[in-house]
């Protein structure tokens, strides 16, 4: 079960993501924009579907509409970060920068996994999330360090997300479990280098790193703040009104 | 029925283009990794280009009506991730069709494919899907589409 467990937390954590994300799409802020944000969208949501399938067979009873279509808020286990609302542009990057950084250091690792599905996925999503990161980071560079009024909001959206960002490096019984397996991350283990991608492109940026105060915490128990039950009756609507609709 | 001839199997799945890039078919695009014959059906396996290509579904169902239409109807499609699609399984040969078509191919110089240049500048890393960037070139001013390496 614990397998099943942490494939599902990667799985929705990407799947919230990108369903967030997704409300960007015909609202960017350019038109090249809007196609690049909605491009890591569509990555992230097949990333989600790669993950959730796993879940299903291993879960051998519910498909993968289930698991996105048919579970409430406590039932979800992404982290607290990519429910966050998109707020403005630079809110935006500052969540996907802090998120890819983390999954590219994360998928990087779990290319080494002793299980093949998991390896497998990982390794597909990290080509991926590359190009996440050098998105997010080229546009932090340019928000950071463009005008006083750009400046000034980026350092504001960064501080106010900063308290997300414990969570990446939670470990609990399953992440121990799988870890010491070889089947998962030690997420302790890529810390160092996850702070030192932070700590170069916030001064690269000419933006000021926060300091560590109190951290979000609760996801990997399904607690999540009140956005999450938002995001998901817009998202589920469809399916739970009509469910028998089929494409 | 073609009796386990995996090789007319691959000829005609070379007669299904892309549906975005119709210049060229998905298995010069390299996504069908391998075609079984086990137990009088054909076993296909396909990888996606990237994971949330919306293109994937509809060259299954291309795939689908091609094999159909000619006939062949014991065969199973079987997505798989490994190894993760790259643009290396490309071959020369289709990235000349892809620069003739106006894309500029897969490479670490990225080419004008109006005047040849390679004095360009990218504008995006992302573009009109998932396995394109968007450029411009310096010389003949053209926009245009390059696939990124992956």
């Amino acid at each position: 079960m614990s397998l099943l467990d942490y494939t599902l937390r990667i799985a929705d954590s990407s799947l919230i993501s990108a369903q967030r994300l997704s409300e960007w799409c015909s609202k960017g802020p350019t038109l090249e924009e809007d196609i690049a944000i909605s491009n890591i969208s569509l990555d992230l949501f097949g990333q989600a579907n790669g993950f959730l399938e796993y879940v299903s067979e291993l879960d051998g009873n519910k498909t993968v509409d289930d698991f996105a279509f048919k579970r409430n808020e406590r039932e979800f286990f992404n982290f607290k970060i990519t429910e966050q609302p998109n707020g403005h542009f630079g809110d935006t990057i500052v969540k996907l920068f802090l998120t890819s950084a983390f999954n590219f250091l994360f998928y990087t690792k779990l290319s080494g996994s002793k299980n093949e599905k998991l390896s497998a996925l990982a390794a597909k999503s990290l080509k991926e999330v590359k190009y996440h990161l050098k998105h997010s980071r080229s546009w932090m560079v340019r928000l950071g360090d463009g005008t006083e009024e750009s400046n000034k909001r980026i350092q504001e959206s960064l501080n106010s997300l900063w308290q997300f960002t414990g969570e990446f490096f939670e470990m609990d019984k399953v992440d121990t479990e799988i870890s010491k397996s070889g089947l998962g991350v030690n997420n302790l283990s890529i810390k160092e280098d996850w702070n030192k991608i932070i700590n170069t492109t916030l001064s690269e940026s000419k933006l000021i790193r926060p300091k560590d105060g109190y951290m979000q915490t609760g996801s990997k128990r399904g607690i999540h703040t009140e956005h999450l039950g938002h995001l998901l009756s817009e998202m589920q609507y469809l399916p739970r009104a009509y469910p028998d609709a089929k494409w | 029925m073609l009796n386990g001839n995996t090789n007319k199997i691959w000829e005609l799945l070379n007669t299904v283009p892309d549906p975005e890039i119709p210049v060229i078919s998905v298995v010069e695009l390299g996504v069908i990794r391998n075609i079984e014959f086990i137990n009088d059906s054909y076993l296909i396996s396909i990888t996606p280009t990237y994971s949330g290509c919306p293109a994937v579904k509809t060259f299954q169902d291309d795939i689908k009506t091609c094999l159909t239409n000619n006939g062949v109807d014991n065969f199973e499609l079987k997505l798989i991730y490994s190894p993760a699609w790259t643009t290396d399984w490309m071959t020369v040969k289709t990235k000349e069709k892809l620069l003739k078509y106006g894309i500029s191919p897969p490479s670490k110089t990225v080419i004008c494919p109006q005047c040849k240049s390679t004095s360009t500048t990218t504008i995006s890393d992302f573009g009109s899907t998932a396995c394109k960037s968007f450029h411009s070139c310096n010389d003949c001013l053209e926009p245009f589409e390059h696939f990124k390496c992956i």
